[in-house]
C-alpha cells in the first residue's frame, strides 16, 4: 500500500473541491459583485470629475448649498453630513461585531448587532431622504440667465445671501393660466414661483442695497459679486425665476450640479436602501436560527460585505461631493 | 472558515488584543480622521487653498488622501481583506484601481481641453 496515493496533492488539484483563494463560493461572488458595482460608482463619480473640470469657473461650492440641519436654523456647512458619514461608518462598525459574534456562533449578539445596524441604515436614508427635500425647495431663490446660468443675490450691507422674499415686489399682477383652449400646443405648466420675474426685477430696482452674485469664482474662491452698475446692466439677461431644484433647472448654479447630486447620491440611497432589505431579511433568519442550524454565520458576513461596501462607496461620495 | 484575525495595524505599531478591540480602534481612527476632514473643511486654512500641487489645491489632496487612507482601513479590517490570502486581495484591489485610474486619467484631460475650448474658442456660453 505504499505506493498508494489517497490523499496526494497532485491528483487532486484538478479534481475540484479545493479552494485557492480560501474563500467560499458565495463569499467570492459578493467580491465580485461589488468590484463591478465600485467600477459603476467610479463611473459617475468621474462624470461628475468631468463635468466638474469642463466648468471648473463656474461650479457651484458645496459648503454654500448644503448649509442645513434639521431642527436648527442658521448656517451650518458640513455639519450634517460629517454626523451622516459619522452614522454610517457607526453602523459598519456594528456589523462588523455581527459578522464577528457570528464567528463565535453567539446567536443574541448577533441578532442585537444586526438590529442596531439595521437602525443606523435607517436612520441614514431618514436623513439623506431629507437632505434631498431641502435642496429640493431651496432657500433663496435665483434668477435665471439667456445662457442658462443663475445669479444670485446679495445683501451688500451684510455681505449675506439675500432672498427673493426680502426684496421683491408684490405687484399688482395676475398669473394668466395658460389654458387648453388657448393654443394648438397645450403644455401643463407645473413650475410655479412664488415671485413673478417682474416682481423680482422691479424689487431689485427699487432696493439700492441689493447685489448680484454670477457663477464664477474668482481668485479667492469665492463667487464674484457685481457693483451696483453692472448688477443693474446684467439683469437686462434674465429670463425666469427659479426656486430650489429639479433636474432641469437649480438655483444653486450649474444644471449638471443638481443633477450629478440626484444620480449619484439617489443611486448611493437606493443601495443603503437595500442593504437595509437585505439585513433585515438576514436579522429575521438570525432570529428563526437559520444558521444557528446551518452551522455557521456566513450569511451574515456576505450581507456584512455589501455594507461595509455601501460605508466605502459614502466615503468616496463625502469627498467628492461635498469636500473637494 | 478562517477565523484568525490579523490584530495589527499601522504596520504593527498597534498591535490589539482582540479582534473587537481592533474593531473599536478601526473606528477611533476613522472617527478622526472624518474629524479632521470636516475640520479643514469648515476653517480652510489659507496655506492649503493659495497653494497647488499639480493642478490641485493641497487642500483637495489631503481630502483625497485622507479619503483613501480611510477607505483602506474599511476595505482591510471591516470587509477583513487583511485576512484574506494575498491573492484574493490583489485580484480585488488592484483590477479597479487600475480601471479607475484609466478612466480618470482620459475624462479629466477631455474635461479640461473642453473647458479650454469654451475659454478661447469663439464660443460664448456664459451669457
Amino acid at each position: 500500500m505504499d505506493t498508494t496515493v489517497t490523499t496526494g496533492s497532485e491528483d487532486s488539484v484538478w479534481g475540484g473541491g479545493n479552494r485557492p483563494l480560501n474563500a467560499s463560493y458565495g463569499k467570492m461572488m459578493m467580491w465580485f459583485f461589488i468590484v463591478s458595482d465600485a467600477l459603476t460608482f467610479s463611473g459617475f463619480l468621474v462624470s461628475y470629475g468631468f463635468s466638474r473640470f469642463k466648468f471648473i469657473e463656474t461650479w457651484p461650492i458645496a459648503d454654500e448649498v448644503f448649509t442645513h440641519v434639521p431642527f436648527f436654523h442658521g448656517n451650518y456647512p458640513m455639519i450634517y453630513v460629517a454626523f451622516m458619514t459619522f452614522i454610517l461608518i457607526m453602523s459598519s462598525v456594528t456589523m462588523v461585531l455581527a459578522v464577528d459574534a457570528g464567528h463565535k456562533m453567539k446567536k443574541n449578539a448577533v441578532i442585537w448587532y444586526m438590529f442596531a445596524t439595521i437602525i443606523g441604515g435607517a436612520i441614514f436614508v431618514g436623513s439623506q431622504a431629507w437632505e434631498w427635500a431641502t435642496f429640493i425647495k431651496g432657500d433663496y431663490g435665483a434668477l435665471e440667465t439667456k445662457g442658462g446660468r443663475i445669479i444670485q443675490f446679495v445683501n451688500a450691507e451684510t455681505g449675506e445671501r439675500a432672498a427673493l422674499r426680502d426684496f421683491s415686489k408684490a405687484l399688482p399682477e395676475d398669473r394668466i393660466k395658460h389654458e387648453n383652449n388657448a393654443g394648438i400646443w397645450y403644455q401643463a405648466d407645473g413650475y410655479k414661483t412664488s415671485f413673478s420675474l417682474n416682481e423680482v426685477v422691479e424689487g431689485f430696482k427699487a432696493s439700492p442695497n441689493i447685489l448680484i452674485r454670477t457663477e464664477t469664482i474668482n481668485e479667492e474662491g469665492e463667487k464674484t459679486l457685481l457693483t451696483r452698475q453692472e448688477s443693474l446692466a446684467k439683469l437686462k439677461d434674465v429670463t425666469q425665476v427659479v426656486e430650489g431644484a429639479n433636474l432641469i433647472h437649480n438655483e444653486y448654479g450649474s444644471r449638471l450640479f443638481a443633477d450629478f447630486f440626484f444620480f449619484i447620491t439617489g443611486f448611493h440611497g437606493f443601495h443603503v436602501f437595500s442593504g437595509v432589505l437585505i439585513n433585515i431579511i438576514i436579522f429575521f433568519n438570525v432570529i428563526l436560527g437559520t444558521y444557528e442550524k446551518r452551522g455557521h454565520y456566513e450569511m451574515v458576513e456576505k450581507v456584512g460585505l455589501y455594507w461595509h461596501f455601501v460605508d466605502l462607496v459614502w466615503v468616496f461620495v463625502f469627498t467628492f461631493f461635498y469636500l473637494v | 472558515m478562517a477565523h484568525e484575525h490579523k490584530l495589527e495595524i499601522f504596520r504593527g505599531l498597534v498591535k490589539f488584543k482582540s479582534n473587537i478591540q481592533k474593531i473599536w480602534g478601526v473606528l477611533i481612527f476613522l472617527t478622526i480622521v472624518t474629524l479632521i476632514e470636516v475640520g479643514l473643511g469648515i476653517v480652510k486654512p489659507e496655506v492649503l487653498t493659495k497653494n497647488y500641487f499639480l493642478g490641485m489645491k493641497l487642500l483637495n489632496w489631503i481630502f483625497i488622501i485622507l479619503t483613501l487612507v480611510k477607505a483602506y482601513y474599511i476595505a482591510w479590517d471591516f470587509m477583513h481583506l487583511r485576512d484574506e490570502k494575498s491573492a484574493l486581495r490583489r485580484a480585488i484591489v488592484w483590477t479597479p484601481i487600475f480601471l479607475v485610474c484609466y478612466l480618470i486619467f482620459i475624462l479629466l484631460f477631455e474635461a479640461d481641453y473642453i473647458y479650454n475650448v469654451f475659454k478661447d474658442g469663439f464660443l460664448a456660453w456664459d451669457f
